[in-house]
């Protein structure tokens, strides 16, 4: 199984973490990950900005480095969605359609592809888990609040195999945490105090950790917390999944 | 009575914001009814499957609309009821005075309907010298207000109930400081009642026109349009064209989903039927077209005529929670507001397509699974490509594309961005920055995955 990294951009340059330990896992898992060094940047950023006739190079750049690969796996839920649903190309159309069909985000690869059921890894805390949106209603990762269907939650399947972790319950289990790109800044009011309620949640619940499978989600949150000064951190979930017994 | 503005809906989401209790407040009490939407969705185990049906009829009404709309109108005429056709709210508000002046009426009383507010029928109507009475008690309340209404379901969500009190002290004449909700209805009940015996005219909206029968639904809580269509002697029914659904068996569906998406009710307490109008009364029905067959001819977008203004997709919206209705700045707000208004005015509602982290709650609560947050993407790149962007926004996304098409120049550029957040934090952390007014910004590791990756291939070499 030839697999392919996809490290979003900003977790590239500010959250080096949460990349290396999703390559970790997979190699412990017994994946071979190649990491194609030339990789950018989805095209998110200017597509949900209205600017989606412009990603054609950022598109290009993707499929010439994420070709020929049986799947691609990301720290992303919202990256992943963002090329699942819009990657194209005009001369490489073909490439497109095979690279949308192939690229997952990390915990839907760990749980649909490689079956993992069990895992050695151990955090001794009480972790909070944010639903991201677009890995939520995008790629139903976990079931949505709104629908009258059965409840269920990878990233929350692979947290229960973490020992002495504890998962809090929230008031609010999928609400939106305001990042939304460039909403952050656009509309700056309503986006913090949109991260400040969902952040209130986890800590009323006792979270020692908040995590989710989407580092955008936590930036924001992060932001505020440190402003507040908080002793709560955020933590990408395959930070957790990675975390050795003796640390 | 529109909310006339030029400012976007940021500026107000941010002047709404400066209460932050009041924020709280709001959000929570939308909340509520969101909650008390999933208890009652959750109760019928067939929900999702009525939310296809309801979708799928309404598919079908788009895809043949001018055949249902002829249907709808000769049965409605079979019937004894008068159909008038209005291109744009122009034409509607002009309909309407004709039909009022030709009986020498000057005082009507409404029942709530969206597109009367769209059309800003009120002010029109009181330009010309006629006195309209909003009769729904929440359009009531806003009506005295002198506010448009803040949402299309629950019009004075945005008013706490000792403001209400202070509102009907001064026009109705409570008693000073009462806010006990039930004193307050019995004052306006006191008050509408006097309207509904006293007014010859009633002009309601409409939820559902049968095809198949040419008869109108409206759906409310409080029996107002029932009491004023009844009592006046000319009923005047304003509906959008798409308001049609083909057969009366349908209504089973949509009525299942309507109060349940909205309230949480499972049904409206009143479902009233207008078939023929009384002996002596006469019954009028407008059906408007105002820019509905120009979003029909947007394929993107033609299926935000499905909906039936339930409201569900504002009351999760957390956008629309956190921002109050107002800051919509259209007639009707939230999600679905964002893809009619531009619409109507590309320009004037340029900005709220991005009033939205298109976290898709909304297309997910949607009765008729109208594809909202899609829309909204969509919307963005129209707005964009006609030119409604603002310059600096273009120029910055320009070079980002430039940049990250560029696998070198993003290296240096990520490296000079981190060396930036580590020894001139000053450079992002200012007043220019918006991220930084409530929230820190990263901070900057020593490399970045890519420089890590590369060493520890060289480590392993």
């Amino acid at each position: 199984m030839k697999v392919a990294l996809f490290v979003p951009c900003y977790v590239d340059q500010f959250y080096p973490k949460a990349a290396i330990a999703t390559l970790e896992l997979l190699e412990k898992l017994g994946v071979e990950v190649h990491y194609p060094k030339n990789q950018t940047c989805c095209g998110q950023p200017m597509a949900n900005s209205g600017y989606e006739h412009l990603t054609t190079g950022c598109n290009n750049l993707f499929i010439d480095n994420f070709s020929g690969y049986d799947y691609i796996v990301c720290p992303s839920g919202s990256c992943t969605l963002h090329i699942k649903e819009h990657l194209h190309s005009p001369e490489k159309e073909d490439q497109a359609v095979s690279i949308r069909k192939k690229v997952y985000e990390l915990t839907e690869f760990l749980i649909d592809i490689l079956k993992v059921d069990h895992l050695q890894a151990r955090f001794p805390y009480k972790v909070g888990l944010h639903q991201s949106c677009h890995g939520l209603r995008g790629l139903r990762i976990s079931q949505m609040s709104e629908l009258v269907a059965p409840a269920f939650s990878k990233p929350a399947q692979l947290l229960d195999m973490v020992q002495g972790l504890e998962l809090v319950p929230l008031g609010r289990q999928d609400d939106c945490c305001g990042f939304g790109g460039t909403f952050c800044v656009a509309e700056e009011a309503v986006s913090s105090k949109m991260g400040k309620d969902r952040v209130d949640d986890h800590i009323e619940h006792g979270a020692q950790y908040i995590t989710s499978a989407d580092l955008s989600c936590l930036m924001h949150m992060e932001g505020i917390l440190r402003r507040q000064n908080s002793n709560v951190k955020v933590i990408h979930v395959a930070e957790i999944l990675n975390h050795h017994s003796h640390e | 009575m529109s909310n006339i503005t030029e400012k976007s809906h940021a500026e107000l989401a941010a002047a709404f914001n400066k209460d932050e209790p009041r924020v709280d407040w709001h959000d929570e009490t939308l909340w509520w009814v969101r909650a008390k939407r999933d208890i009652a969705a959750h109760k019928i185990p067939e929900w999702e499957l009525l939310r296809e049906t309801a979708s799928q009829i309404k598919n079908n009404v788009l895809s043949n609309l001018s055949g249902y709309l002829e249907q709808f109108e000769a049965n409605a005429i079979k019937n004894g009821i008068t159909v008038h056709w209005a291109a744009d709210a122009a034409e509607h508000n002009k309909i309407i005075h004709t039909l009022l002046n030709e009986r020498g009426i000057n005082r009507m009383v409404k029942s709530k309907s969206m597109l009367t507010e769209e059309c800003h029928l009120n002010e029109y109507l009181k330009e010309h010298g006629v006195d309209v009475i909003d009769s729904d008690l929440g359009e009531r309340i806003v009506q005295l207000a002198g506010e448009p209404p803040s949402h299309i379901v629950l019009p004075c969500i945005h008013k706490k109930k000792e403001e209400i009190g202070d509102i009907f002290h001064e026009h109705l004449g409570s008693a000073k400081g009462e806010s006990d909700p039930k004193i307050l209805t019995e004052t306006a009940r006191q008050h509408l009642r006097e309207v509904f015996l006293t007014r010859r005219a009633a002009l309601t909206g409409v939820n559902f026109a049968i095809a198949e029968t040419g008869e109108i639904v409206i759906c409310t809580n409080e029996g107002n349009a029932d009491m004023g269509a009844h009592l006046a002697e000319i009923h005047i029914a304003s509906m959008g064209i798409e308001k049609i659904i083909p057969e009366r068996k349908h209504l089973g569906v949509f009525l299942r989903l309507l109060t349940r998406s909205a309230t949480g009710q499972p049904i409206t307490t009143y479902s009233s039927h207008f078939k023929k109008p009384q002996q002596g009364k006469e019954i009028h029905i407008v059906i408007v077209d105002n820019g509905r067959s120009i979003q029909l001819g947007r394929e993107d977008f033609r299926n935000s005529l499905k909906c039936i203004r339930c409201g569900a997709c504002m009351n999760t919206c957390p956008v629309y929670r956190k921002s109050g209705g107002h800051s919509y700045h259209t007639a009707i707000a939230g999600p679905i507001g964002s893809i009619l208004a531009p619409n109507l005015d590309m320009k004037k509602y340029a900005d709220l397509p991005f009033a939205s982290t298109l976290c898709g709650s909304c297309s997910n609560v949607c009765p008729v699974k109208i594809d909202i947050h899609d829309q909204l993407y969509k919307w963005r790149q129209v707005i964009v490509k006609e030119g409604y962007s603002p310059t600096a926004k273009t120029i910055a996304m320009k070079a980002m594309a430039f940049t990250l098409s560029s696998p070198a120049l993003y290296r240096s550029g990520g490296k000079v961005a981190r060396l930036a957040f580590k020894y001139a934090p000053f450079a992002v952390n200012n007043q220019l920055n918006p991220w930084y007014k409530h929230r820190e910004m990263p901070k900057a590791p020593e490399q970045s995955f890519g420089e890590w990756y590369s060493k520890r291939k060289e480590g392993q070499q």
